[in-house]
């Protein structure tokens, strides 16, 4: 910590002056920092990974509903289906950033369109698996009650297909939000974008990485909650045993 | 509750499934009178569930017909067909995210019934079939095996149907348990005169609760159709009196109690064995081989003394 000797050799009082002395010293964490480019870095990043989060998550689970609906449906178009969504997933992120700059630009479409393919695998899959696991006798009853397909679909695969198609959605969520950090090496948006500034200084930035990312972990674990307790209100009949 | 109960015909209703050697139901003929419950047994491979299916075309007849006073279940819509027959299996099927009352209620909804009219119907099923009312608002993985298949046949009352098809509904059921349902779907059914088609493999339930047996044997073709008593007196082949077993007589001798028999005066009744004239005849026999004695004497629910039965009584 630096100080400045006053003259007369009074008690030493540390200056703070312009310069913080932990921000000086690289710290892992300076709340100064951190206090001073919340308004204009880290919450407008974290806005901005919401926005891409659930803009991502919501289309994916649209695209791999209607997915879903058609792999459960029609039988022999499951696999086919399945085997694209693991594709997509397998696909290296950044290659896939990289290979969509010339077509879609510098855009959060760029981001948005490997971040949606990604959730497809998970929440396809979730989805089927959920349709698929209603146990056979209770169809049997719906059937010989006289339910519709339709009534079926909707007053009893559906419903009971909630906790799978939720723990879907938690994962997917969760995945998201980390793999869009990464979207920043490319384009500079959402809670990557510090973290690949922290990245580019000389001897990297320590706090602004640490800030960043632990907005990041932060947003995983709130997100994650939140469609737990939403997975809870929907499902009450899990509650009970 | 009203008691409409519908007769059933199965007229040379006949299920032939396409790439399999033989039929599973072949040209089945038998008249379930109203009212009556008609058991369905045979062993597996007997089509006994398939003739069931065929009634709610959960399995399409190949050709016959099946007639539901007097109409045939082609000319009815076949959703509305469903919601009019009850329908109980052996795994129940109850809608585990759904309370007990909304799965009671499932037909009727569909039907376009009131929440209101719901849920006094329900509290009054499950009051019928046993069950406190105060289970309307559980989940089905709140109940026992025993009390599930209770909510089971209260949901399949629940539109008062004419006609109710069981498919081995105390099969999965222990013993003990079973006993008791049997014997409250027997008071039941005093009460509510359904006509019943009831699937089991279990000659000796199909017994106790059938007006009339009906024994298939494999390929779907009907052994014998008659009341318990004359398929046990007489069997009309080997297959029956194989199926129906060894202690057929044995068996027959359940299906009457001791106050059925012409008791003689009961004088000089000292030590013998007493039981109520609701025991049945086998048991009653038990009694007197495991006491070694030659006759017993038959009380009333109070205890006093109605007549005195022998062993060749019982033997008749």
């Amino acid at each position: 910590m630096t100080g400045l000797r006053v003259a007369g050799g009074g008690p030493v009082i540390p200056s703070f002056g312009h310069v913080n002395a932990c921000l000086k010293h690289n710290g892992w964490f300076c709340t100064v920092w951190v206090h001073d480019h919340w308004g204009d870095t880290l919450q407008p990043a974290l806005i901005q990974h919401i926005k891409l989060t659930v803009i991502a998550v919501g289309i994916g689970f649209v695209i791999a509903f209607a997915l879903a609906l058609i792999g459960f449906r029609w039988r022999f178009l499951h696999a086919p289906i399945g085997a694209l969504s693991d594709f997509l997933y397998a696909l290296p992120s950044i290659a896939l950033f990289e290979l969509l700059l010339p077509v879609t630009g510098i855009t959060t479409t760029t981001i948005l369109i490997p971040l949606i393919a990604y959730t497809l695998f998970v929440l396809y899959r979730n989805i089927v698996a959920g349709l698929d696991g209603v146990p056979a006798e209770v169809l049997e009853s719906a059937r010989g009650m006289g339910l519709t397909r339709r009534q079926t679909f909707f007053r009893v695969e559906l419903p009971l297909a909630v906790p799978a198609i939720m723990g879907g959605l938690r994962v997917v969520t969760v995945s998201t939000i980390s793999i869009a950090t990464v979207a920043a090496y490319l384009i500079h948006y959402g809670l990557g974008g510090p973290i690949f500034d922290a990245l580019g200084q000389p001897d990297i930035f320590r706090t602004e990485l640490v800030a960043a990312g632990a907005l990041a972990v932060l947003l995983a674990l709130a997100a994650d909650g939140l469609l737990a307790l939403l997975q809870r209100a929907l499902t009450p009949w899990n509650r009970v045993r | 509750m009203p008691t409409a109960a519908a007769e059933l015909v199965f007229d040379e209703a006949t299920k032939i499934y396409p790439g399999r050697d033989g039929a599973a139901v072949e040209q089945l003929s038998l008249t379930v009178p109203a009212g009556e419950i008609c058991v369905l047994v045979g062993p597996s491979g007997g089509g006994k569930t398939t003739a069931l299916k065929l009634v709610n075309r959960l399995i399409p007849l190949t050709s016959g017909d099946i007639r539901i006073d007097g109409r045939s279940i082609l000319d009815h819509d076949l959703t509305e067909l469903r919601r009019s027959i009850g329908y109980v299996i052996q795994q129940v099927g109850l809608f585990p995210h759904m309370t007990i009352e909304a799965n009671i209620g499932t037909v009727p909804r569909l039907l376009g019934r009131e929440r209101k009219w719901i849920k006094t119907r329900s509290a009054e099923l499950l009051d019928l079939v046993g069950l406190d009312p105060s289970y309307a608002k559980s989940f089905p993985s709140q109940l026992s095996g025993g009390e599930r298949q209770r909510v089971g046949l209260a949901r399949a009352l629940a539109a008062n149907p004419s006609l109710m098809l069981m498919d081995e509904p105390f099969g999965a059921i222990d013993p003990i348990v079973r006993t008791r349902l049997q014997d409250e779907f027997l008071r039941l059914q005093q009460e509510i005169r359904k006509t019943v088609v009831f699937v089991t493999h279990d000659i000796d339930e199909a017994i106790k609760v059938g007006d009339r047996i009906a024994i298939l044997r494999q390929g779907g073709r009907l052994a014998q159709y008659d009341t318990p008593q004359r398929i046990l007196e007489q069997p009309v082949d080997e297959f029956v009196a194989d199926f129906v077993g060894r202690d057929r007589a044995l068996k027959a001798l359940a299906l009457r109690t001791l106050g059925e028999l012409e008791l003689a005066q009961p004088d000089g009744v000292d030590g013998l064995p007493r039981l109520p004239e609701d025991t049945n005849l086998r048991d009653a026999l038990a009694t007197l081989v495991a006491e070694h004695k030659d006759a017993l004497l038959v009380v009333a629910p109070d205890g006093s003394p109605i007549g005195v039965a022998t062993r060749e009584d019982l033997l008749g």
